[in-house]
């Protein structure tokens, strides 16, 4: 059994993925460091998402494997280490009766939660403070239905919050929201990466925006094409070729 | 007049049994209805009446039978849906349609069809025994135990799976135990509406509610109330005005539906 290092909060070696005989993966492996921000970018239906279901172990590969803070995953327990805000648009029934609050409520409850127990004081706590972080207090017992996109996508947000999470995964956080809500996202991730030290790892077509917000790029198309440190791959304009299209990055001012 | 409806022990038996699926055809229903499993109860209940057709043939309790073959049925739907080799709801018609297709052939070799036949596809409280009273109560307290014990996770998945299974949830046990526990519910409404028509009690007071537009825990208990009071009032309008009870029952849900429906829209 290979032992991964300690350090690597998320390994992944040699995996691949057929969905009826075709590759959607294929041979890759990877590392997020304690600390990192990478950002995963890649062409529509690379296998990005799927890249990061398999981390998250919601699908399993064909083959190759994947450890998290060094354990295989089919033997991970730990999952309270782990945060997750999936895509909002196909993870989401607005018609869902639950209230802000009910919703981020939900993490803290995965072991024990049967109908009578009471929200304990010290979750109560985690709740408040993780509505007050994204900004999103106020609006505790409003319908999540109710709610615009951007401040939806900012609950989910909590929610993983809520979990209290060294790593968290991101999946297109800012599709469908305005510019000015997108900057407001990237703020509060590098916040949250900075001065709360999470792990961050985040799924963007938007390839000029996560190379200025990331440390490291993993550029996916079916087989991983580099990882690099953003900088690198910013000043490398050779390596975007890869996306399968010439792509240049114009680095430009975010008020 | 109105306390007459106490003289009869079959009314009152009746009304018990009726009170009891009126309490948790909602709650398993409020799960159904946003997995979007609504159909699951119409397919079970189809596949209840395969099971009443082999107890009528072979002798046995059929409400026995019945829950012994919807909960056999349950885990092969769930299966069948978890292979993703099929659809979901190709899984629910294959179901749906070969359980009518045995019963037919099961109760044309059990000498057709009779009025005992009649009762459990259309449901008369006048066939409910005591026996029926004790077996519903029963099994209406493991469903709103299991309910009540695994809430919380059985909203979180029901909210979003993926999420949930990040968070360390067996999706896998709560699917499993969601449609184990509709096959119960779906059961133990036969004798009361009948079944063609458990899936309207299961589904109807849930979409209602929903309509109302409120957290969780309120939309569950309007649920509740809503079938409360057309299980309670239509047994009694189907006692006064000699009607069908299962169809009384529905068609007042239906009523409460279309007036929440309309009063409702923006």
């Amino acid at each position: 059994m290979s032992v991964a290092h300690t350090n690597n909060i998320v390994e992944v070696k040699n995996v691949s993925f057929r969905y009826r005989n075709e590759d959607v993966l294929k041979n890759i492996s990877l590392e997020v460091h304690e600390g990192d921000y990478l950002g995963v970018v890649g062409p529509n239906g690379a296998g990005k998402t799927t890249l990061v279901k398999i981390i998250l172990g919601l699908i399993t590969p064909t083959s190759g494997s994947v450890y998290l803070f060094g354990e295989d995953i089919k033997k991970f327990k730990a999952w309270s280490k782990i945060g997750y805000v999936p895509q909002k648009a196909t993870h989401f029934d607005t018609n869902f009766p639950v209230t802000v609050k009910e919703v981020v409520a939900m993490v803290r409850y995965t072991k024990n939660g049967h109908l009578l127990s009471k929200i304990k004081d010290e979750d109560e706590h985690i709740i408040e403070n993780a509505l007050r972080e994204v900004e999103m207090w106020e609006h505790r017992n409003t319908l999540i239905g109710d709610l615009s996109g951007g401040q939806q996508q900012r609950v989910f947000i909590a929610r993983a919050l809520a979990g209290q999470p060294e790593i968290i995964f991101f999946d297109e956080p800012t599709v469908g929201v305005d510019k000015k809500t997108q900057d407001e996202f990237y703020t509060l991730i590098k916040q949250l990466n900075q001065k709360s030290h999470l792990t961050v790892v985040l799924i963007s077509h938007d390839i000029e925006r996560i190379t200025e917000e990331a440390m490291h790029i993993a550029c996916v198309n079916k087989t991983l094409v580099c990882h690099t440190s953003a900088k690198e791959f910013f000043e490398e304009s050779e390596s975007l070729n890869i996306l399968g299209h010439k792509v240049k990055v114009i680095h430009h001012q975010h008020n | 007049m109105f306390l007459n409806i106490f003289q009869y022990s079959f009314v009152v038996r009746g009304l018990e049994a009726g009170i009891i699926v009126a309490i948790v055809a909602p709650l398993i229903g409020i799960f159904l209805v946003l997995r979007r499993y609504s159909l699951i109860a119409d397919t079970l209940a189809h596949v209840s009446l395969a099971g009443i057709a082999i107890g009528l043939l072979l002798g046995f309790n059929p409400v026995f039978s019945a829950i012994i073959t919807t909960l056999a049925a349950s885990l092969g739907i769930e299966k069948l849906r978890n292979s993703r080799r099929i659809y979901g709801e190709s899984a629910l018609a294959l179901f749906l349609s070969g359980s009518l297709a045995l019963s037919i052939v099961l109760l044309g070799i059990a000498h057709g069809f009779n009025t005992n036949l009649f009762n459990y596809l259309f449901g008369s409280i006048v066939t409910v025994t005591q026996m029926d009273v004790w077996v519903m109560l029963i099994l209406a307290v493991v469903v709103i135990c299991l309910l009540a014990l695994f809430y919380r996770q059985l909203v979180f998945v029901s909210f979003d799976e993926d999420a949930a299974k990040v968070n360390g949830i067996s999706t896998k046990f709560m699917n499993t135990l969601l449609i184990f526990l509709a096959a119960i519910t779906v059961s133990l409404s036969i004798p009361i509406v009948g079944v063609l028509l458990i899936a309207a009690l299961i589904v109807v007071p849930v979409v209602t509610a929903l309509q109302m537009r409120k957290s969780f825990l309120k939309t569950l208990l309007y649920a509740e109330i809503i079938s409360l009071v057309s299980v309670i009032s239509g047994i009694a309008f189907s006692f006064y005005f000699n009607l069908s009870t299962g169809g009384t029952i529905v068609l007042i849900m239906l009523a409460i539906f279309i007036v929440t429906f309309f009063s409702r829209r923006k």
